[in-house]
């Protein structure tokens, strides 16, 4: 019952944030609204990638350098590619297979 | 129509596919079975924020906690949907689900406002209904595959979560390689970092979203001379 609580909360929050600029800006989007819309996406994807790699010990074993080294290579792959899902494909199994062997 | 749409959904496909199949495993994991997984990503339908969704589940998090948590790990779609005012105006009654369904990746292949030429004069708006309810699909399709998966798969699947902090490292470097401003990227990163440092792993997330805010407001004169 929890659970379902829960996920019904994620589902309605979820639903009225991307349902709430368009009953809010019905008529005209005020420049300020707009400049946001432009700036933000890309600040709020920089703030996930902290957010991802916030649980990371750069002070002690293993200095997140799993984590660290499969983001380079996502990195890389996207520079060379420019294909997100060989890129994500290509980080994720560094990960999972540096986190087995090396640390 | 409905084969356009096909054609400029496949990216998503692969990717929600695997990245839904990911969320799977870790429901299965955590001790929830198919229709858990299925509901959730029918209805919440937001990749990072189920990924999440996992530790607050599992963790026993207060309403008010996923509330909160949600409204941080989401408030990014205000700016998806602040963004498309104007391209959905007139989706009639395509429109309600369009919203519902303006996930990072469906806003990625339709923000650009194009239609393809093969349908000139037909409903942009009946196309850009397909586009995502093709991304949902594939999204439901995943995370159903992967929960049943998770009972069958031989070998660990530790690690499997790195696929979200990888999808957002090849957004990042994907706008950084086609914008010339980076300062709004910059801007969020190091902000974010701050906060990080200040306020602790656990309660970063809303300052971080504030100093965002205003440092960009700030900025705000310099960033629109630039365009």
């Amino acid at each position: 019952m929890r659970s379902v609580i829960l996920i019904a909360v994620m589902a309605i929050v979820t639903i009225l944030l991307r349902f709430l600029p368009f009953l809010v800006f019905r008529k005209e989007t005020p420049p300020y609204i707009t400049y946001l819309g432009k700036v933000l996406p890309p600040a709020i994807i920089g703030m996930l990638v902290i957010y991802c790699l916030k649980d990371i010990t750069p002070l002690a074993q293993p200095y997140g350098l799993p984590e660290l080294i499969a983001a380079g290579c996502v990195v890389c792959a996207q520079v060379l590619k420019r294909n997100s899902l060989i890129s994500i494909l290509l980080g994720t199994a560094v990960y999972m297979v540096l986190i087995r062997t090396l640390f | 129509m409905i084969k356009q749409a096909f054609y400029k959904s496949i990216p998503v496909m692969a990717g929600y596919i695997v990245l839904g199949t990911g969320f799977g495993i870790l429901m299965h994991n955590a001790g929830y079975g198919v229709l858990w997984t299925a509901a959730m990503s029918l209805f919440i339908y937001a990749g990072s924020m189920q990924y999440v969704g996992v530790n607050l589940l599992t963790g026993g998090a207060s309403v008010i906690t996923t509330a909160l948590t949600t409204v941080m790990v989401n408030a990014r779609h205000l700016f998806y949907s602040i963004s498309m005012v104007d391209l959905y105006k007139d989706a009639g009654k395509y429109k309600p689900y369009m919203i519902f369904a303006l996930t990072d990746e469906t806003y990625s292949l339709l923000c650009d406002g194009k239609t393809p030429e093969a349908l000139e004069g037909s409903d942009p708006s009946k196309y850009r209904f397909y586009v995502s309810l093709f991304n949902h699909s594939y999204w439901v399709t995943g995370s159903i595959l992967g929960s049943l998966l998770g009972a069958v798969i031989p070998f660990s699947t530790a690690g499997i979560e790195f696929s979200m902090t990888a999808l957002f490292i090849a957004a990042f470097t994907e706008q950084w390689l086609t914008t010339r401003d980076h300062i709004p990227a910059l801007t969020g990163l190091l902000s974010t970092l701050v906060c990080l440092v200040i306020f602790g792993r656990d309660r970063f997330l809303i300052p971080a979203m504030l100093l965002i805010t205003l440092v960009l407001t700030i900025l705000r004169g310099k960033e629109e001379g630039r365009s």
